[in-house]
């Protein structure tokens, strides 16, 4: 996954040079060792900025909503159903698109590789196609990148990506069977207040900083429900209520269109799993409706269709 | 001011003596990171760490905090009245914070007491606190506290400053609040010649461990609406998704919203932590959002810190080098590259 990089900055200066593109939304080389930055990128000779690690886990189609220009885009699997579900929620037409496809083989975890050196400040990241080595003050280590993968990596189906107009590798072989919903499953074996109790612990050091709404392709509203001030839906402190009220409404936002990419995980400043809330939503969408997000640009997300023939009879 | 030297064993027992007549936060381990806490019983300090997750700043300023009750019961003849929520300023002792952090809590002190206004909950607060500081042996690289007047053994704002020399501590009382506290553990050694010096050089060491410098002598000379108006700020900004990590990690950012809640009769005026980065920081009754573009908001963050709070206050700039805002900025916004784009430009 590494060579991509090179065939990157060579489709991303190949298409700006020819005009087909306005701009190109991709990653650049972060500050810090494993971390990138989102960069936009309008200039053929500034296309060597670009750059690909196992660290680009932020998910580009953030960045694309109401955008007019004519946008080269890289994707991963996960960016690419979202670029998918802005498509279908006419965020961004399929025609202003031109999808560099990134066929995945996971993002690492840089709050794994953290811990695994208990906290110590990682000075230094080298990868290679499957491993990484890490360098600090006293250590050294090189691990297989594939036992630090975040987590929704570890239970993706979807690598490589639904939509593209280009491809910057061949593509990878998607998992055949993980249960991606084992721990959902662990859950909903737990009394109410058992449920009750393992939620509240998970957002009880969350400050309502909204990292992991803002890091989410889904949360395009101009305006949020914890945002409105007239009238105003939720408190605005960190009572325990007002903060699940957020978290939870939030994930029911995401229903059906969630693509578990994990940016809402990965931008929490204080390691909360939100996921925890979504992937509900996810299985749930998958056992009721069969719905895996973004699959495809025909498909409208099953909380906004209507079919005749719905098997409650009340809606019919 | 004594200089003592204080074994580690002594100095967990005489922080767990404190805890009789103080309240003592101190850095814990809980979770994946380190906060501060209050000390209880008989969890103690972990002083095995580069800094907190989060600033202390919340010792004195809560992410929430109930200022005033009133009911709107109009049978009850003090029906509309605010009326100031009782609180209780116990002395409480701030323990292993770090210089960055203790300087930190004396810049938001402009905001907070001044001849202007003073805020009486922070400054009953941070009147009631003594401050023992741990310095940094090993900065991080995302450390810059030396290029914004401060440092890995900075000593203001701090009572007592800790030199970690291995398997003692040399304790230096900085006022006589610090001293007056030494004092209560009794501590026999003081320091000589050569510990003096060896925690000397150890600040030195440190000071040159500073990888991270950025430079900040041009900022106060700049015209401000040619800062304001630079063609860089929509590339420092695409990246941003205006989340307010970095505002609530920082030990400076000390903007608040103040909402009244009502539940039933009876309501509390709450004030909360705010973020520039948030649209509704700047959103107007009328409607009009004067930063209704994230580029704006993002541009105010380093505007304020880098260049009004310099030109306001003459003091240097808003910002300590903790390097949080560095680390934690999930789309890795760094502000050290903010300082090099606004003073050269």
């Amino acid at each position: 996954m590494i060579a991509y990089g090179e065939k990157i900055r060579e489709i991303a200066k190949k298409l700006l040079a020819e005009e087909r593109v306005d701009l190109i939304i991709g990653f650049k080389q972060g500050t810090l060792p494993l971390m990138t930055e989102p960069v936009m990128i309008k200039e053929p000779e500034k296309t060597d900025q670009l750059y690909w690690s196992s660290f680009c886990s932020m998910n580009l189609a953030n960045y694309l909503p109401k955008r007019k220009e004519k946008i080269g885009i890289i994707a991963k699997g996960c960016d690419s159903r979202n670029i998918a579900v802005h498509i279908v929620e006419n965020q961004i037409q399929r025609e202003q698109l031109y999808i560099i496809g990134v066929p995945c083989t996971g993002m690492v975890d840089r709050r794994k590789i953290q811990s695994l050196v208990d906290g110590k400040e990682v000075r230094e990241a080298i990868e290679s196609d499957e491993e990484l080595t890490i360098k600090g003050n006293g250590f050294e280590q090189t691990v297989k990148k594939i036992d630090y993968l975040q987590d929704n990596c570890i239970t993706c189906m979807h690598r490589n990506p639904v939509i593209h107009d280009e491809l910057v590798g061949d593509l990878v072989e998607e998992r055949k069977d993980p249960d991606p919903y084992d721990d959902v499953k662990e859950i909903e074996e737990l009394a109410p207040n058992e449920k009750w109790e393992l939620y509240s612990n998970l957002i009880k050091d969350c400050t309502r900083c909204y990292a992991c709404r803002n890091a989410c392709p889904l949360c395009y509203c101009p305006t949020c429900f914890v945002d409105e001030a007239d009238p105003q839906w939720v408190g605005k402190s960190i009572d325990p209520t007002d903060t699940m009220t957020f978290h939870i409404l939030r994930a029911f936002h995401c229903a059906g269109r969630c693509t578990d990419c994990g940016a809402c995980q990965q931008a929490c400043p204080v390691d909360i799993n939100v996921r925890l809330f979504t992937r509900k939503l996810n299985k749930d969408a998958l056992e009721l409706y069969g719905c895996e997000a973004g699959l495809s640009i025909e498909e409208r997300p099953p909380l906004d269709t209507y079919q005749p023939d719905d098997y409650d009879k009340f809606i019919r | 001011m004594s200089e003592t030297v204080i074994t580690r064993e002594e100095i967990k027992e005489f922080i767990k003596s404190l805890q009789g007549s103080y309240e003592v936060f101190a850095p814990v381990r809980e979770g994946g990171y380190h906060r501060f806490k209050q000390l209880t019983g008989d969890e103690a300090a972990d002083l095995d760490f580069s800094n907190t997750r989060l600033s202390p700043k919340s010792l004195l300023f809560p992410q929430s905090e109930r200022m005033f009750e009133f009911t709107l019961d109009e049978t009850n003849e003090d029906s509309h009245i605010l009326k100031e929520t009782p609180k209780e300023y116990p002395p409480a002792v701030v323990f292993g914070i770090r210089p960055c952090d203790a300087k930190a809590l004396r810049l938001v002190n402009v905001n907070f007491d001044n001849p202007e206004f003073t805020d009486p909950w922070w400054a009953k607060r941070l009147d009631s606190m003594t401050f023992i500081g741990l310095g940094c042996n090993d900065p991080c690289s995302t450390c810059f506290c030396t290029s914004v007047g401060c440092g890995p053994f900075h000593e203001e704002g701090l009572d007592i400053l800790l030199f970690d020399l291995g398997e003692r501590y040399l304790a230096k009382a900085l006022t006589d609040k610090g001293e007056q506290l030494l004092g209560q553990g009794g501590f026999q050694e003081d320091a000589d010649v050569d510990t003096r010096k060896r925690a000397g050089e150890l600040k030195k060491e440190a000071e040159h461990k500073i990888s991270s410098h950025v430079p900040t002598d041009k900022l106060k000379d700049k015209d401000l609406l040619n800062l304001f108006d630079a063609p860089f700020w929509d590339e420092v900004a695409f990246a941003c998704i205006n989340c307010g990590t970095c505002t609530f990690l920082c030990p400076t950012c000390w903007c608040f919203d103040i909402q009244d809640e009502v539940s039933k009769n009876q309501g509390d005026r709450i004030r909360n932590w705010d973020s520039c980065m948030f649209p509704l920081f700047t959103l107007h009754a009328s409607g009009h959002n004067p930063r209704s573009e994230k580029v704006q908001r993002a541009r105010q963050r380093f505007m304020h810190k880098l260049k009004y709070y310099v030109d306001k206050y003459g003091n240097g700039v808003a910002c300590v080098g903790c390097g949080r805002c560095v680390n934690y900025c999930p789309v890795n916004i760094d502000i050290r590259e903010v300082f090099k784009l606004m003073n050269e430009w």
